[in-house]
C-alpha cells in the first residue's frame, strides 16, 4: 500500500480496505450468530438436563410420581425402531428415486416427481402425521409404530430423492460414458458406476435425512401416540423420545421436567452423533475426488 | 484452434518402416467398413454420407479441425453414438463382416469387441488398479474368469499397455492415485482387458503432457500387430507419427482417405494440402 502513488488512489485504496474490513468483519458476526443458537441449546440443555443422566435413564423404565429414579429406556427404543421403520421406507424409495431422476432427468414423470418431491419438502409435518393416520390408524382402529414409521418415513422420501439426485448428477459423464464402452448394460453403469461412485454423498444425505426426521414430533402424535409401558411391537402404540418430552414438559411436577430436560439432551445427542457420522463417511477414501 | 506440439523424436527409421507398412496394409482386409453413414445430433448431421474402409490390425488416425465430426464418426464404430440423447446413425457399419447395427445386435455386445479410450482418463474412483483393468472382464457374461486367470489377465494387459512395471506393486491401490498419463495407460489397459478386435482412440493425448503422450504414442504403434486402431487426433505430427492410413474430414464428409505417407506428401485434395499445410483448423 505505501508503494501506491497519488493521494487520490491513495485515499480510494484505503476506502476499499476499509469497506473490505467491514463487510468480513460483518461475515464473521452472521456466521457466529448462526451458530449461537445451536450453542446456546447445548449449553441450555447441559445445565438442565445433565444432572439427570444417568445409566438408570437409559436402562430403566419411567416410575410414577414420587417415586424417585426412573428412566426413559422405553422412549429411547422407541425412538430407534421409528427410525428404522421409517429408514425401511424412506431409503429404499428415496434412492431409487432420486437414481431415476438423474437418470431419466427430462421425462414427464422425472419432472412431475422432482416438482412434487419439492413440494413434499415444505409439506407441514403434521400433514404426514394426518395423512398416516388416515391409512393406517383409522382402518386398523388403533395407534401403531407402525403408523409413525410411515409417516416419518413418508418425510424422508423427498429429502433422500432430491439429495441423491443432486449427488448422482455430480458424477461426470465420462464415467457414464466408460462404463458403457466397456460394455457395461446401462442398469449396471448406474448402479456399479455411478451409484457406487456417489455412495458417499448419498450415505450423507441418508443420515441427514435421518437425522432431521429423529426430533419430529407432529407426525407422531396420532400415529405412534405414545406409550408408557415397554412396546417394541410394531402393531402397538409406541413410545418415542419426542412425544415423552411433549408429555413431562407439559407435567407440572419438577422432576419430571427434569426428565423432559435430559430427553432432550439425549434426542440431540442421537441427531449430533448421526451427523458427525455423516461427516466422516464423507471423509472416507468412498468419497475421494471424483474430478 | 489446433496448437501443435512441437514434433518428437521418432527414429526416421521407424517412420519409414511405419509408411511401408501402411502401404502393404492396404491390401489386407478391411476391419471396419462403414457405407454412407451419417450421424445426426436431432436434425443436425454430423457426420455426413462417409463410406470408408479402415484395414485390419492398422492404425487409421481420423484428423480434421475442431467440430468436423472426427468424434462423432469414431463413436458410431461402437454405437456410443446413440447414447446421447436425440442422437441416431444412418447407414451401415460392418465390423469383420458383421453389421453392428443390424436388428438383433445389441450395442453392449458391439461394446464388448470394440473398446474404447477417451481425451480425459475415466478411471472408476472406487476401484483399485486391479479391479479397474478386470472392469470390462466383470459384466462379461461370457467370461468366467476365475481370480488366478483374471489376475493373469490383468497382468498382460496392464503389459501390453506399458504399465505393468510401474503399477505392479500398488495392484490395490486406487486407480486415481496414478498420474494423468498413468490413468490414460490405465485406461487402455482396461480396454485391452477385454480382448477387442477394434480398439478406438478419441483424442488420447489431449490432456496429456509431452512425456506421456510420447508413451502412449509408442505403445499405439506397438499395438497394431494385435488389434485394429483407431485414432482421433488433433495434432498432424502424432497422426504422421503413429498412424498407417490417414482420413481426413471436414464438416463431417470425408475429403480423403489414403496412406499417411500420402497424405502428408501428395495429398490429392486442395481442402486436405491447405489443412495439413495450416491453412485453415
Amino acid at each position: 500500500m505505501e508503494s501506491v502513488e497519488g493521494s487520490g488512489r491513495m485515499k480510494n485504496a484505503r476506502r476499499r480496505h476499509l469497506v473490505s474490513g467491514v463487510m468480513i468483519g460483518l461475515t464473521y458476526i452472521c456466521a457466529i450468530l448462526a451458530t449461537l443458537p445451536l450453542l446456546l441449546i447445548l449449553w441450555h440443555l447441559m445445565v438442565k438436563g445433565a444432572s439427570s443422566i444417568s445409566l438408570a435413564f437409559f436402562t430403566h423404565m419411567p416410575r410414577p410420581v414420587g417415586e424417585p429414579g426412573g428412566g426413559m429406556a422405553n422412549a429411547i427404543v422407541g425412538t430407534l425402531i421409528l427410525i428404522g421403520i421409517a429408514s425401511a421406507i424412506g431409503l429404499p424409495i428415496g434412492i431409487g428415486a432420486g437414481l431415476h431422476l438423474a437418470e431419466k432427468k427430462t421425462t414427464p414423470l422425472a419432472q412431475t416427481t422432482r416438482f412434487l418431491a419439492d413440494v413434499l419438502n415444505g409439506l407441514p409435518s403434521i400433514v404426514m402425521g394426518i395423512f398416516a393416520w388416515q391409512i393406517l390408524v383409522r382402518p386398523i382402529g388403533h395407534f401403531s409404530a407402525l403408523a409413525g414409521g410411515v409417516a416419518l418415513g413418508a418425510m424422508m422420501i423427498p429429502l433422500v430423492t432430491r439429495t441423491t439426485e443432486e449427488m448422482l448428477l455430480v458424477v461426470p459423464t465420462s464415467l457414464r460414458e466408460a462404463a458403457l464402452a466397456l460394455g457395461y448394460p446401462k442398469w449396471r453403469t448406474s448402479i456399479s458406476i455411478v451409484l457406487r461412485t456417489a455412495l458417499a454423498g448419498i450415505v450423507t444425505g441418508a443420515l441427514v435425512a435421518v437425522a432431521r426426521i429423529a426430533g419430529e414430533t407432529a407426525p407422531l402424535l396420532f400415529t405412534a401416540l405414545g406409550n408408557q409401558f415397554w412396546s417394541t411391537s410394531i402393531g402397538q402404540p409406541i413410545a418415542a423420545l419426542p412425544l415423552q418430552i411433549f408429555v413431562y414438559a407439559n407435567n407440572a411436577y419438577e422432576e419430571l421436567h427434569q426428565l423432559a430436560w435430559a430427553g432432550a439432551l439425549v434426542l440431540i445427542s442421537i441427531v449430533l452423533v448421526i451427523s458427525l457420522a455423516a461427516r466422516l463417511v464423507t471423509r472416507s477414501r468412498f468419497g475421494a475426488a471424483v474430478d | 484452434m489446433v496448437r501443435e506440439k512441437p514434433p518428437r523424436l521418432v527414429t526416421p527409421a521407424v517412420q519409414v518402416r511405419a509408411r511401408e507398412q501402411a502401404v502393404a496394409t492396404e491390401e489386407t482386409k478391411p476391419c471396419i467398413v462403414a457405407g454412407h453413414l451419417s450421424a445426426f445430433f436431432g436434425d443436425a448431421a454430423a457426420v455426413r454420407d462417409v463410406s470408408i474402409s479402415i484395414p485390419q490390425n492398422a492404425v487409421t488416425a481420423i484428423i480434421g479441425p475442431s467440430g468436423c465430426g472426427k468424434s462423432t464418426l469414431l463413436r458410431c464404430f461402437n454405437r456410443m453414438h446413440e447414447t446421447v440423447p436425440g442422437a441416431r446413425v444412418e447407414g451401415s457399419v460392418e465390423i469383420l463382416g458383421s453389421s453392428i447395427y443390424g436388428e438383433n445386435t445389441s450395442p453392449i455386445a458391439v461394446r464388448r469387441h470394440v473398446g474404447m479410450v477417451f481425451q480425459r482418463p475415466t478411471p472408476f474412483p472406487t476401484m483399485s488398479i486391479r479391479a479397474n483393468v478386470a472392469a470390462g472382464l466383470r459384466v462379461d457374461p461370457k467370461s468366467h474368469a476365475s481370480r488366478g486367470a483374471t489376475d493373469a489377465i490383468v497382468e498382460e494387459a496392464l503389459q501390453r499397455a506399458g504399465l505393468w512395471a510401474e503399477a505392479k506393486d500398488r495392484l490395490d491401490e486406487s486407480a486415481i492415485a496414478l498420474s494423468g498419463g498413468q490413468q490414460q495407460r490405465l485406461c487402455i489397459a482396461r480396454a485391452l482387458a477385454t480382448r477387442p478386435r477394434v480398439l478406438l482412440l478419441d483424442e488420447p493425448t489431449a490432456s496429456l503432457d509431452p512425456l506421456s503422450t510420447q508413451k502412449v504414442e509408442e505403445l499405439v504403434y506397438d499395438l497394431r500387430t494385435t488389434v485394429t486402431v483407431v485414432i482421433v487426433t488433433h495434432n498432424l505430427q502424432q497422426a504422421a507419427r503413429v498412424s498407417d492410413g490417414t482420413a481426413f474430414l471436414l464438416m463431417g464428409e470425408l475429403i480423403e482417405f489414403a496412406s499417411t505417407s500420402e497424405m502428408f506428401t501428395a495429398p490429392r485434395d486442395p481442402r486436405t494440402e491447405s489443412y495439413i499445410t495450416g491453412r485453415f483448423g
